[in-house]
């Protein structure tokens, strides 16, 4: 018995946007975060802005991690920020991981990806990143 | 207080007030009381079998093909709502929930909403609050809920008391061994169904499920094979056939639950599925059986309810070092867990 109103799990998307094939590094937060006691929600590969949108909307999620390897970044990333956005998602922080070097790092920023997490990032970090960015959630 | 948004149009509405039930957010009460009211007009169909037997693949083709057939018309066709329920870690209590990856198709049709849950360590594979979700979809219009769950274990009797009607899905395995069988899961089907019919061994694992029913439905099983004169691998897939010749000569009659082979993959067999589902609704109508389900699941969701209550109750009013105390006696056998129970019955009743 418990009284699920105080600790209540968190709730994560976890999605790879972009055409590259495979999903490992995904898999390997995703499981992570499972482990952190998050509730992940993953969608898998070749995943368009929209419907990262849609299931962030639908699932109701306290955050967004985005795995991408396909260099496609740089466009991708921010398209799916603003079509959070558009769907009243605005306030649903949004990180990213893989190979995203790091030059790009301050433009992703300014978008509005609050997080990056290049390989090798400790996945700690991104736990702690996740707890800081959720603060009051509702 | 939560004030009624229109939840059909207002997705994001919909999605947050499914995770305040979740997360037991006493402030909904009326709002899901409100829709519990108006609620009742859905169809809602469980879908449950072994890991990795098509089972999200399987739903994502009902739905899309619900959504597209006898409708032309985009404003009549069905509004479809996917409840994906995923066990938490019993260690973490952190959950992958990973049914959306083979719903990928569905993204984009406004008419489809799909929402994962984590079972939260509710017994049964369901998550505690599902029944509120359910019927608050069913009261904000959804026309069909399809409710998919992990039948790992015998617990998974709880999908029977939100579904109508239940499909249990199988997948050609390796030997004889049929996994649905072994899990206990057979029990609660209305309708069973053998997916990645492509693949080697469906025969045989149609064969051995059909003699599993035949143990636990032998009379009509007999009557059936006797009408038709048919071997039993033509009866397995002549059943749904069976079953309306039989509905129509005696007007209501019983359920046969059919047997049914599918490609998720590629839509093969899905559109009998579909009439089965329809059938089911016909029988549970015209038999009464329909009514009585609705009733003993009311009764049982009440009396867990009840239970909940009653144990938070007493946890609250002898406080935590008690009850471990009391729980810590029972595990030393010290006690029976009745009289523990009844301890803990007396200190919230009496006071
Ligand atoms: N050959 C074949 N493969 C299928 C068929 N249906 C599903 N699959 C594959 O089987 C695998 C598991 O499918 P899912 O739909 O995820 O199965 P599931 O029962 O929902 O799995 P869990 O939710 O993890 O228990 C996937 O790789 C599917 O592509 C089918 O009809 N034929
Ligand atoms: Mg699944």
């Amino acid at each position: 018995m418990t009284t699920s109103t105080q600790s209540r799990p968190l709730r994560i998307l976890i999605a790879k946007p972009g055409l590259d094939g495979h999903d490992r590094g995904a898999k390997v937060i995703a499981r992570a975060l499972r482990d952190a006691g998050m509730e992940v929600i993953y969608t898998g590969l070749r995943q368009t802005p929209e419907m990262i949108a849609e299931a962030a909307l639908q699932e109701d999620v306290d955050a967004v991690g985005l795995s991408i390897l396909s260099g496609a970044h740089k466009s991708l990333l921010p398209r799916i920020v603003q079509v959070m956005r558009e769907r009243g998602l605005g306030d649903v922080p949004v990180f990213a991981g893989g190979i995203i070097p790091n030059e790009d790092v301050a433009d992703l920023k300014s978008a509005g990806i609050a997080g990056v997490f290049g390989p090798g990032t400790p996945i700690a970090d991104i736990v702690s990143f996740i707890r800081e960015h959720t603060p009051a959630h509702h | 207080m939560t004030q009624s948004p229109d939840l059909a149009s207002d997705r994001r509405a919909l999605a947050r007030l499914i995770t305040r039930i979740e997360n037991g957010d006493p402030a909904t009460r009326d709002l899901v009381a409100r829709l519990y009211a108006s609620a009742g007009q859905a169809r809602v169909i469980g879908i449950t079998g072994p890991p990795g037997c098509g089972k999200s693949t399987l739903v994502a083709t009902l739905a899309r093909r619900l959504r597209i057939r006898q409708t032309p018309a985009e404003s009549s066709r069905p509004h479809v709502a996917i409840v994906a329920v995923d066990p938490s870690s019993p260690f973490s209590g952190g959950a992958i929930l990973g049914d959306r990856v083979r719903m990928r198709d569905l993204s984009g049709d406004a008419g489809i909403f799909i929402r994962s849950m984590a079972s939260r360590g509710a017994l049964g594979g369901l998550a505690g609050a599902t029944a509120d979700v359910v019927s608050v979809l069913d009261g904000a219009g959804f026309d069909v809920i399809l409710i998919e769950t992990v039948g790992a274990g015998q617990l998974e009797v709880d999908i029977a008391r939100i579904a109508q009607t239940v499909i249990v899905v199988e997948a050609p395995g390796a030997g004889d061994e049929v996994q649905a069988v072994k899990a206990g899961i057979l029990e609660i089907a209305d309708i069973v169904v053998v997916n990645k019919a492509d693949r080697e061994g469906a025969a045989q694992t149609i064969a051995a499920l059909q003699s599993a029913l035949d143990v636990s439905q032998p009379e009509s099983a007999g009557a059936v094979a006797h009408k038709h004169g048919a071997l039993a691998g033509a009866r397995a897939s002549d059943a749904l056939r069976n079953t309306k010749t039989e509905a129509s000569a005696t007007g209501d009659a019983q359920w046969r639950i059919p047997i049914l082979k599918t490609v998720a993959l590629s839509g093969e067999g899905i559109e009998a599925v579909l009439t089965a589902i329809e059938a089911h609704a016909g029988y549970l109508r015209a038999s009464g059986e329909g009514a009585r389900r609705r009733a003993r699941a009311v009764e049982q969701d009440v009396r867990a309810r009840l239970a909940d209550i009653l144990a938070r109750r007493a946890l609250a009013t002898i406080g935590r070092e008690q009850y471990d105390a009391l729980m810590a006696a029972t595990v030393a056998r010290a006690i029976h867990p009745a009289e523990a129970a009844e301890q803990l019955m007396n200190a919230s009743w009496g006071k």
